[in-house]
Formats: structure tokens, C-alpha cells, sequence
């Protein structure tokens, strides 16, 4: 775990930053920024960029700036230096080299987890600086190429993984076939107006993960919940074009999303283990269309699976007896306080919950949300390098007996398991409904 | 819809046990009911991997493997996607289509009922069909299929370039277009969403001709202006004029041909809609940040709902409008602008009597069903409810209910609510 951090290329060839700086000009670039920042900010910025006095506490808030030993370039106010005050400062007069960097940084070397706006004494919010830095680059098309392409994806199917509308129903039979070999009158509502809930996912669960659509169905039909899922486009909850900067993409697929439950006329929306997604239904894309809440309120499944267990719709038949440790999703915790409830879960559930330092709020992240593991392999070791600090903390916890890493999200799933292989911690990294569909009671 | 002068306006009451079928099959999925109010259905298992529907308690002739989405149409045709042997269909009262398809879905009914058109995938290629018509085209993906007012003409967007997945540069090109019948637009698009057909069989849709450039295009043709984003777009079904939230500044505004028809910027404007009469134009708005309403010619009800306004309904006469609204967690209806006192767990699309006089709607409370119609209640709670439909000369109401497990139709005075 001493060994240095290997050294970076600095500059990463990305078909989507390469050609769209090959159209730029510095005019564009100065008209591009000046648009955003004149029009599409406010007093929120004014605010930020006037009260930060570069005192540097939220360096030591931030992972890459951890992992990378302490380099200032990684801090959360040295990636905003290097960003939008440079571009504020210029008055949007910098050159492609300058935009190139920008776009490095706030892509790639951002979650945008905000664990560094607590340690920050005036709650400074950098990961929204760096989605201006986002809204810019994509403005002047400088989006890295695998994110661009997840979000043409949601721009044509509704969903980021290119699933075209035929094999969202055909998978959701599929599963529940499959699930009838071991319930035998199991079923995935499709379609059914006036149910409780909307069951929804996120685009890798029908095109990778199948067992957890398989998992959830389970659950809600042992739960006996009056539930369905949209067998049209709106089923995903998923959400990368928040993360690109294009926001009039992010309206749409959330649009779509709401209106797809106003339709079936559920009382509440409840989503699967995925963080991003949570902020974009909660948060980012309601808002955006002039929601101040989400139309239908929305539940993550921890609050559901809290409450399932809580009510005693859901009985543990034997406890998972391998030690556990627990990850704290940025999207689910810092951005809606979810830790005790997930607590609660995972201690009617397993054994042994042992916690990882830090934790609940404070928690490191897991450097794969915010859209950087969507930037794809071009950057792949920037994040692992960048999250050595994670390594740390999970080999602590493993030391001191936790087998079983339980991170209720789907970034960072794939994160973790990035982080658990590069340096070989060899942990049982699981969602919370695997372990649940695991321990539970069924007829 | 169908014409409800023939229907029997005249017995209080019938009524067909369902609640025995849950012994007659393995299992029994939730019930539909006809728009006369005359048969419920449901699909059944009969074994395993064999289903059918149950029509007032006699089963189809045939079972398929699966079936799913069984919905009546306006005219009372009762309709299934049903797979047999691999191979996906429509079935109308048990009788399935000639043509047969890798798969089928999201079955769209013309208002009159006649017109029956599916989405459908046969070796990965994608296209629609129309009355058991497929396209002679299709194409390597299908999104946002429409099916015109009279069922005449079907649409949807469709891939005409093949790309790959992360070809960025060649997507932003344009790869996608618009079919109609399977005929596909002149050039491509970055995107195509939303669409809307005319009687003349003119086809309009929200497009994207980079990532920041939206407008409407008429037939293929896009509107010369471009926006910073668009909405769905009508047909003006009197001038013909081709009609569009528009996004500019930041700000929402209804257009129409490309120009600004509405000078009132809205944080939020959609569900445009043209009154009966052609005279007016109204539309689901926010005043403001979490401040939901209706707009008419561009003037916004004063009333404004924190959480959601939907479903929004005309008067057959144009002079009143009707809408689903949610405020503070709680649903309603607002008519012309004024919220009824009561609030529901959940509330169906309100219906309007022929007079436009009286407005009436499906509600929900406490996991209980009952009616509303000018925000008085109905004295029966029940399992399960339809919407409620008025008689030609408004007098009665037809209410489908299901308690204890009867099924029951009736049709009430409107003087019995309240």
C-alpha cells in the first residue's frame, strides 16, 4: 500500500475532447463561457467564487487529492483554479490547451460525491462549480467520448444502454419466467395503471444484471406490494446527460420518467440501488423542469427495503453470517440521509455489520460516480490511482475482520470492484437486495 | 369513442361474480372492463406456461403461451399481445392476427376504436403494423410510434444510418429520421421525439439538428428557427398551423410555425391543446418554480399547485376545462381554475357530461375506490373502479365498480351523489 502512485499520462487521447477542439476557436470558447456564466448562472456562483478564500480545508475532503499524495493540482479548490476562476478571470478568453485541461479535470477528476463542501467552512458546493465547468464543455462539444455516446443512447432509447424498446418487456418476461421456476404464481406487473408503485431501474440491469430485476420481483411479490413497471420507454431512471452538461437531455429523459408514473397513476416510484440516479429524480433533472419535488415522490430501495422490514412484509429466515461492511453511496447519503436506514437493513439482515472509518457522511468515495467511470477506459487507472485512499480504508476494515463490502449503488458497484481488483483486497462486494434475496423468508 | 346512445341507459344495476374465478385457474390477473361496462376480463393461467383470457366468466378458444397488455378498445373490442410459439401477435376477442413477429408491443387505438396499430421486431429489425398491415419497410431501430386521430396513418422515429454504439461524431451527424406507413423523411436528424398527425395524413415531430439545435419539422421539412429546446407539437385542427413549446432564453413559450404566438415566458409549458371550437389554446404551465397551472391563450389560472398538473380535459362545448392537479401531496381537480375542497390519494382523468355542466372522475382513498363528480362523493367505497361515463343527455352516470367480488354496472341519477 506504500508503493508511489504511478505516474499519469498527461495527456489522454479522447476522440471526443481531440475532434471537438479541433472546431474550437478562442472566440467561441470566450462567447461559450461568457453565455453560461452571464446567463445561466446566478448568485449561487457569485456567491461561491466570492466567499472561497483559498484556505485549501477541503483539500483534505477530496480522494484524488488523498490518493495522489496531497498534489495541490487534485485539491478541490486547485481543480476550480485550474477551471471556471481561470475562465471568470480571462473574462472566457483562454485557449483550447486551457479547455483541454478544464475538461480533464472537471470529467474525469470530479465525482462530484460534495463530501469536500462539508469541510469546507462556508459549505462551498464544488461539485456544482464543476458542473458549470461540465455545462461549458459540453456547450463547445467537448464531452469525452464514452459519456457522449451513453448520452445519445438516453437521447434516442430513453435509457443509457442502447436497449431498444422491445427487449425491456421481453427481459422483464424472461425474468419472471425465470422466477416461476422458484415461485410458481410470481409476477412483474407490466402496465398496470392505478398499482402503488413503479418499480425502476437503471439501463445495465436488463442488459447485464438481469438477476436483479429478478431479485426485486421477488421481493415485491413475498412484500405482497401493489406494484408494476412501464413496459415503455421512462422505465429508466438513469441519468448521464446531468452529468455532460446537457441539461435541456436531462429535462427530456426525466420528463419522460415522471410522466411514464403520472400514466400509470402510482402513488410513489420506487428505484433500485443506483445513487446518480437518485440525485437526478430527486434533485438534478425534477428541478430543472420547474419541479421543486419529485411530481411522484420517489423512493431508493434502502427506504423501501426499510420499510419492508420495518412493517415485517419482509422476515429474515437465517442471517448472513460472513461479516459485512457497509459503503455509503454520496448520492443516497450526503444527498438524502440514508445511512441509519441502511443501518437498520443491514443489521436485521446480517451478523455482523462492521463499520468502515470514515463513514456514514463522511465517507470516501467510491471515485466512479459523477459520470467518471462513464468516461470509460481512457480513464481508468486516473481513478483507480485516484482512489488508493479507498483501498486504505477497506483494507483497514478487512483487517479487522469484514469479508463482505455492501454498497447499495451501482457506480459504485462497479468502482469498488475496480478498486477491490487493482489491489487486491479479494472482498464479496454485493447490493443490498442480493443479500436480502439471499436471507429472506419465501413461501 | 364509441357512440353511447345504444348502450342500455335504462337497468340500475347488473352485475357478474368474478371473485369465483380465482378457483377456476392457477392464478387471475387484475380485471378490465368494457367502456359500455357490459364484460370484464381478465388474463388467467390455466397451466403452466398456458394462458388465456376469462370474458364474464367464459374463457377464449385458444390459449397462447403468454399473454399480456389486454385492453379494450373504444369500440369494445377486446385486444392481447399473445405469444405462440415464440412468436408474438395481437389478439382481438381471441383471435390473433395473421401476422406473426419476433415481438410485439405498445398497441395504440384510434379515438373511434377501429384502428388497431403495434410496434413490432422481426430479426432485429423494427417497424409498425397497422390493422394486422405491416410496414413493407423497416428499420434498425423504432422509437416514439404514433398512430393518427382517424387510425389511418401510423408513425415513429426510426434508425436509417447504422452506427455504433460510440460513434459520437457520425450519431451527431444525423442517423435518425421519421417514418410514416413505413416511409421514411427525406434526410436524417440528430434526434426525433414527439409527433402529431393531422387528418391530412402531415406529420410533425420535435427534432434535434446538433445537440443544441431544436425545432419542428413538418413533413420532414424543419422549421427555419431554432430553439434552445421543444415540446410535443399539434396541429391547429382549423387553421392547420403547426404548433410547439418552445424554449428560448431559458424561458417557455408557445409557437406556432416557428413564431412566437405566445409573448408570455413560462418556466414550464407543455400539453398544448386546442379547444373543441378551434378558439382557444391552453396549455399545462409554471409560473415559477414549483407553481403549476393552466394557461389559456397564454393568460395563466390564478390558482397555481405546488406538485403536479395533468390530464387536462376540454368541455364537448370548449367553455370549461378540467384538470388533474396535486398540491402538497394531494390530488384533486381544478375546473376553470378552482380546485375542489376534496383530495384523494390518487384521481383518475376527469370526464365532462355532454352539457359540459357536470365534471366527474375516479378517485381513490384510504386503498378504497369510489366516484367524485363536482366534488361530492358517491356513497360506495369499492375493491376496484373505472372511470365513470355520462349519459348522451348527462342525467346518469355509468359506474363500474367490483365489490366482494361481484362486478357490478350501474348507472346512477346524478342526483344521487352528494
Amino acid at each position: 500500500m506504500n508503493e508511489p502512485v504511478k505516474k499519469v499520462a498527461e495527456i489522454i487521447p479522447d476522440e471526443g475532447i481531440d475532434a471537438g477542439l479541433a472546431r474550437l476557436t478562442e472566440d467561441r470558447i470566450e462567447n461559450t463561457i461568457l453565455r453560461v456564466l452571464n446567463g445561466e448562472t446566478g448568485a449561487r456562483l457569485k456567491v461561491y467564487v466570492e466567499t472561497c478564500i483559498h484556505c485549501g480545508l477541503c483539500s483534505e475532503g477530496c480522494h484524488y487529492y488523498l490518493s495522489y499524495d496531497k498534489d495541490p493540482r487534485y485539491s478541490p479548490a486547485g481543480k476550480v483554479k485550474q477551471t471556471l476562476w481561470e475562465m471568470i478571470r480571462k473574462k472566457g478568453r483562454v485557449d483550447k490547451a486551457f479547455m483541454r485541461q478544464a475538461v480533464v479535470i472537471a470529467a474525469t477528476q470530479c465525482n462530484m460525491c460534495k463530501r469536500c463542501a462539508m469541510y469546507c467552512p462556508f459549505g462551498i458546493d464544488v461539485a456544482y462549480l464543476m458542473s458549470v465547468v461540465r455545462r461549458i464543455t459540453h456547450l463547445l462539444g467537448l464531452t469525452p467520448q464514452y459519456i457522449q455516446a451513453t448520452a445519445h443512447s438516453h437521447s434516442v432509447n430513453m435509457n443509457q444502454m442502447w436497449i431498444k424498446e422491445d427487449e425491456w418487456p421481453d427481459t422483464l418476461q424472461w425474468q419472471e419466467d425465470e422466477a416461476r421456476s422458484e415461485i410458481p404464481h410470481l409476477r412483474i406487473p407490466l402496465e398496470k395503471e392505478g398499482a402503488d408503485i413503479m418499480y425502476s431501474v437503471i439501463g445495465p440491469e436488463p442488459k447485464f444484471q438481469a438477476q436483479l430485476i429478478y431479485q426485486a420481483a421477488v421481493i415485491m411479490n413475498v412484500a405482497g406490494v401493489n406494484w408494476t413497471m412501464p413496459a415503455t420507454p421512462g422505465w429508466d431512471n438513469s441519468d448521464m446527460a446531468m452529468f455532460t452538461g446537457d441539461n435541456e437531455l436531462m429535462g427530456r429523459i426525466k420528463r419522460v420518467h415522471f410522466e411514464t408514473a403520472g400514466r400509470l397513476k402510482v402513488k410513489k416510484i420506487v428505484m433500485g440501488e443506483c445513487g446518480h440516479a437518485f440525485r437526478s429524480v430527486y434533485d438534478m433533472g425534477n428541478r430543472w423542469l420547474g419541479w421543486k419535488m419529485p411530481p411522484i415522490p420517489v423512493f431508493h430501495a434502502i427506504e423501501f427495503y426499510y420499510d419492508m422490514i420495518r412493517e415485517g412484509r419482509i422476515r429474515i429466515a437465517q442471517k448472513y453470517a460472513e461479516p459485512v461492511t457497509f459503503h455509503d453511496p454520496c448520492n443516497v447519503v450526503r444527498g438524502r440521509g440514508l445511512h441509519e436506514k441502511a443501518r437498520y437493513v443491514v443489521n436485521a439482515m446480517c451478523d455482523t455489520l462492521i463499520e468502515m472509518h470514515p463513514n456514514r457522511e463522511h465517507n470516501y468515495c467510491c471515485c466512479a460516480g459523477g459520470g467518471v467511470i462513464n468516461c470509460g477506459p481512457p480513464y481508468k487507472m486516473v481513478r483507480i490511482d485516484g482512489n488508493r485512499i479507498k483501498a486504505e480504508q477497506l483494507f483497514a476494515v478487512k483487517a479487522r475482520g469484514a469479508r463482505t463490502l455492501i454498497a447499495p449503488c451501482h457506480n459504485c458497484h462497479s468502482g469498488l470492484e475496480d478498486i477491490n481488483h487493482y489491489y487486491g483486497l479479494e472482498m464479496n462486494i454485493k447490493f443490498i437486495g442480493d443479500i436480502l434475496y439471499q436471507v429472506m423468508k419465501k413461501p | 369513442m364509441a357512440d353511447t346512445i345504444a348502450w342500455d341507459w335504462q337497468t340500475g344495476e347488473k352485475s357478474i361474480p368474478v371473485g369465483n374465478s380465482n378457483s377456476r385457474f392457477e392464478w387471475v390477473e387484475e380485471p378490465y372492463v368494457s367502456y359500455d361496462g357490459e364484460r370484464v376480463a381478465s388474463i388467467v393461467n390455466i397451466a403452466e406456461g398456458e394462458f388465456t383470457v376469462c370474458v364474464n366468466g367464459q374463457t377464449w378458444e385458444n390459449p397462447f403461451e403468454k399473454i399480456w397488455h389486454l385492453r379494450f378498445t373504444a369500440d369494445d373490442r377486446l385486444t392481447a399481445l399473445v405469444s405462440d410459439a415464440g412468436e408474438w401477435t395481437l389478439a382481438v376477442d381471441g383471435v390473433s392476427w395473421e401476422n406473426r413477429f419476433g415481438y410485439v408491443w405498445n398497441p395504440l387505438f384510434s379515438q373511434d376504436g377501429r384502428s388497431i396499430a403495434v410496434s413490432f421486431q422481426q430479426d432485429r429489425q423494427y417497424g409498425m403494423a397497422l390493422n394486422d398491415v405491416p410496414w413493407e419497410e423497416t428499420y434498425g431501430n423504432l422509437t416514439d410510434p404514433v398512430l393518427s386521430p382517424d387510425g389511418n396513418h401510423t408513425a415513429a422515429s426510426v434508425q436509417v444510418i447504422p452506427t455504433g454504439e460510440v460513434e459520437i461524431r457520425k450519431f451527431q451527424q444525423g442517423t435518425i429520421s421519421a417514418a410514416k406507413d413505413g416511409v421514411v423523411w427525406d434526410r436524417p436528424f440528430v434526434n426525433v421525439w414527439r409527433k402529431a398527425m393531422n387528418l391530412n395524413g402531415d406529420l410533425a415531430a420535435e427534432v434535434r439538428l446538433t445537440l443544441y439545435d431544436y425545432t419542428i419539422a413538418v413533413n420532414g421539412s424543419p422549421w427555419e428557427k431554432t430553439f434552445g429546446g421543444v415540446w410535443e407539437p399539434i396541429f391547429h385542427p382549423i387553421s392547420g398551423a403547426v404548433i410547439a413549446p418552445v424554449r428560448v432564453k431559458g424561458k417557455w413559450y408557445l409557437a406556432e410555425e416557428g413564431r412566437l404566438l405566445w409573448s408570455t415566458p413560462f418556466d414550464q409549458l407543455w400539453h398544448p391543446v386546442v379547444s373543441p371550437d378551434g378558439k382557444c389554446i391552453v396549455a399545462i404551465v409554471a409560473t415559477g418554480f414549483g407553481k403549476w397551472t393552466v394557461a389559456v391563450d397564454g393568460r395563466a389560472w390564478r390558482h397555481v399547485f405546488s406538485d403536479f398538473v395533468t390530464d387536462m380535459t376540454f368541455s364537448s362545448d370548449s367553455r370549461k376545462i378540467a384538470v388533474i392537479v396535486k398540491d402538497k401531496e394531494r390530488w384533486s381537480i381544478a375546473v376553470q381554475g378552482t380546485a375542489w375542497n376534496n383530495t384523494f390519494d390518487m384521481i383518475w382523468k376527469p370526464v365532462f357530461s355532454p352539457d359540459g355542466a357536470h365534471v366527474a372522475a375516479k378517485v381513490e382513498r384510504g386503498g378504497k375506490y369510489t366516484m367524485a363528480l363536482d366534488d361530492r362523493l358517491w356513497r360506495q367505497d369499492c375493491e376496484a373502479a373505472w372511470d365513470p361515463l355520462f349519459s348522451p343527455d348527462g342525467t346518469r352516470l355509468l359506474v363500474k365498480t367490483i365489490e366482494d367480488g361481484t362486478y357490478f354496472r350501474r348507472v346512477i341519477p346524478v342526483g344521487e351523489f352528494g
